[in-house]
């Protein structure tokens, strides 16, 4: 009885630090996705075509610049989160005052043509990019695995993003004005705070996020122009679940599904896809606002 | 009714008149138009190995079949399957039913593959696959209007996985791609490991485009199996791949066996990741002065890409079928498919990508299939210098015995 406890455990427990490694993903995204839903009040789906571009720009920066791993960390969330700011100005900026319908829609197009021109000029079987030197070499002995250094700092940057983010919005007088604005956006104005500016900028920190998990996961995943498709439906029911617009939620529901999904892959491996949209069914009967969401 | 015979009068003045004007009968029945629908991932996990250089490839064949000269049209028309049975269907009807199509090729996706095979063989059609796995379109669901030319999930599995059972590796592992092609080619190779008297120790089956194996990795490596084997493709086989290096799955002696891989793959991954890994292709472009020849007329369409044996499939199936077309007429391969086909199979095959070789009774294109390991960063000397040659299998040992597919059309 006890051997068969232990066996499960040498078995699942590998799996919980695989599902932690995933669950960094999720939190990045859904956290980038509940902040401009919060603020902007659009539902994001050209998300994953963002994060597909920061792992692009990272390769880009690479190949072509000779600019490493370290630099891309930085860059390429800046030079996404600016083309995040394009898109606002141009496009969804026109959409503020419609119903969250029109932006979805405009945004999931975007996502199509995004991708659409990525495939066209790269292909679709993807491009390598090496983890950098420091965070290369033998996989860590945790003592029941062996965990890739990388892996291990995807957690680590996840956890700190999140959190510096959080503070941010929670704490700072900065995060008071955008809390602020999303009540009542015509008063902070009046106070003589720059609201669309404020709007933009949000936005182009939501895609900026993005784009830090899609340099995190270029390493991991290969570079092609469909990785973010992939991820980004298990994200929107990361964000559903955690509650639409709450930042704590997110970050939360990420690495607490991505540990569930984990456990699914050992126990019942052919319910691992689904085993999240059933959660969020349940959730949804249960606190239709989320576990985190105000109704 | 005087209007009626104006126009009945008129009409048979044109018919009468085209003989005159027109050409002479015999050049007539040549200028016929053939259609050939190239059926593709344009867009997903199969894009490099199928995609535009499929139809780039099938062009050349166009152009070296030197067809056009003796009279006959052939246009080319391509679209995107989206690895979905009921798109592929959809548009093979279409293309068949409202646009005249007469030849299906390529069509990667096993499960898409036999979805047109059916339509094909109803229709009287020609149809040559050559990006799909599955043994069943020479097997159980062969067809006297399908070619299967390029690979198979039986020969994958005889070359490649023999030759690891034979170098030591008795135990294994599977991870397979949960659709027809992937539970194929771990039947296939866990025969061949059995009856080489190694044992199969598990298997985990993900969905088609997973993005994280690491799970599947580790599940792999609990189960202390020697090598564990890869029956997935494309995109999942690359970060299949790239994530084992990732978590040293080789460093304690496990060997991966990818059972398919394409050398566009390869350069996806980077000699990096992909070093000494061993896959079976039955074409590779630096593999001798024709097929050296071939890739060099083809490159400057390809957009950067190099053809893999699913290009070279596509290049070669047309060229025969042209020449077929030639030596019957192509009205009367218009027809009928079948009978195209059979014209085929009657023929002994000569191109620059396979050499010489033939077609079997059950639709079974034969040629030889290369084991190849691909070269360190050290050893490649160029661009897409990538593999060095093993070991060869002739035509005759490559593929599965005729009298075990079960193809209906042996017995009759």
């Amino acid at each position: 009885m006890i051997e068969d406890i232990l066996f499960q455990l040498e078995l699942g427990l590998p799996q919980v630090v695989l599902g932690l490694v995933n669950g960094a993903f999720y939190a990045l995204l859904s956290l980038g996705l509940a902040v401009i839903f919060g603020m902007l009040n659009v539902i994001n789906f050209a998300h994953g075509a963002q994060f597909m571009m920061g792992a692009f720009v990272a390769w880009m920066l690479l190949a072509w610049g000779g600019i490493g791993y370290w630099w891309a960390l930085v860059l390429s969330p800046l030079i996404v989160g600016a083309f995040g700011i394009v898109i606002e100005k141009l496009l969804i900026s026109r959409l503020y005052k419609l119903d969250h319908l029109y932006g979805l829609l405009l945004t999931f197009g975007l996502a199509l043509i995004i991708e659409g021109v990525f495939r066209n000029q790269f292909g679709s079987s993807g491009l390598p990019y090496s983890p950098p030197e420091s965070l290369g070499g033998p996989p860590v002995d945790l003592g029941f695995m062996f965990l890739p250094k990388y892996r291990l700092w995807v957690v680590v940057a996840s956890l700190v993003v999140s959190l510096a983010t959080w503070l941010v919005i929670e704490k700072t007088r900065l995060g008071a004005y955008l809390r602020a604005a999303t009540e009542n956006a015509a008063l902070v104005q009046a106070f003589g705070v720059n609201v669309p500016r404020m709007v933009t900028l949000t936005y182009a920190a939501g895609v900026a996020l993005a784009a830090f998990a899609g340099v995190l996961a270029a390493p991991i995943y290969s570079v092609n122009p469909q990785m973010g498709s992939s991820l980004i439906i298990t994200v929107f029911a990361v964000v559903v679940i955690g509650g639409m617009g709450s930042i704590l939620g997110s970050v939360l529901t990420g690495f607490g599904l991505g540990l569930v999904e984990g456990l699914a892959k050992v126990f019942y491996p052919e319910a691992s896809s689904t085993v999240i949209f059933v959660i969020m069914a349940i959730v949804l009967l249960a606190r239709p606002a989320g576990l985190f969401g105000r109704a | 009714m005087s209007q009626d015979r104006r126009t009945l009068l008129k009409t048979a003045a044109v018919a009468s008149a085209v003989p005159v004007v027109g050409l002479p009968a015999r050049a007539r029945a040549q200028s016929t138009t053939l259609k050939i629908g190239v059926l593709n991932d344009q867009s997903g996990v199969y894009r490099e190995i199928s995609g535009p250089t499929s139809t780039a490839c099938v062009r050349q064949a166009i152009v070296d079949s030197g067809i056009a000269a003796k009279g006959v049209n052939v246009e080319v028309v391509q679209a995107d399957h989206q690895n979905k049975p009921d798109v592929g269907a959809t548009i093979a009807r279409q293309w068949i039913d409202r646009d005249g199509v007469d030849v299906i090729v390529d069509v990667p996706n096993s499960a898409v593959a036999l979805a047109v095979n059916g339509i094909v063989r109803e229709k009287n059609k020609a149809y040559f696959n050559s990006t799909g796995g599955t043994t069943e379109l020479t097997g159980g669901q062969c067809s006297p209007n399908t070619i299967h030319w390029t690979y198979d999930t039986y020969m994958l599995a005889k070359s490649t996985g023999g030759a690891m059972v034979k170098t030591g590796g008795d135990s294994w592992f599977f991870i397979t791609a949960d659709y027809a092609f992937g539970h194929d080619l771990e039947r296939n190779t866990t025969k061949f490991v059995q009856e080489a008297g190694g044992k199969v120790l598990g298997s985990v089956k993900h969905p088609l485009q997973s993005t994280d194996f690491s799970s599947y990795l580790l599940q792999a490596q609990q189960s202390r199996a020697k090598v564990i084997g890869l029956a997935n493709a494309g995109t999942d086989t690359i970060n299949s791949v790239k994530q084992a290096a990732e978590f040293g799955v080789t460093r304690r002696g496990t060997k991966i066996a990818v059972l398919l891989m394409f050398i566009n793959d390869v350069h996806s991954l980077g000699l990096n990741a992909a070093q000494g890994l061993v896959c079976t292709e039955s074409f590779y472009w630096d593999l001798n002065d024709r097929t050296r020849a071939f890739t060099k007329r083809v490159l400057p369409s390809l957009g950067g890409n190099y053809p893999a044996m699913s290009h070279a499939g596509c290049y070669a199936s047309v060229l025969h079928y042209l020449k077929a077309v030639a030596d019957m007429g192509a009205a009367a391969a218009k027809a009928s498919g079948a009978d195209a086909v059979a014209r085929m199979k009657a023929m002994p095959t000569d191109d620059d990508c396979f050499g010489q070789g033939s077609i079997r009774a059950d639709g079974r294109k034969l040629h030889p299939a290369f084991l190849f390991e691909v070269k360190t960063p050290a050893e490649s000397k160029g661009p897409w210098d990538y593999y060095k040659l093993l070991q060869t299998t002739s035509a005759e040992d490559a593929w599965r015995p005729l009298s075990e597919g079960g193809c209906s059309l042996i017995r009759t």
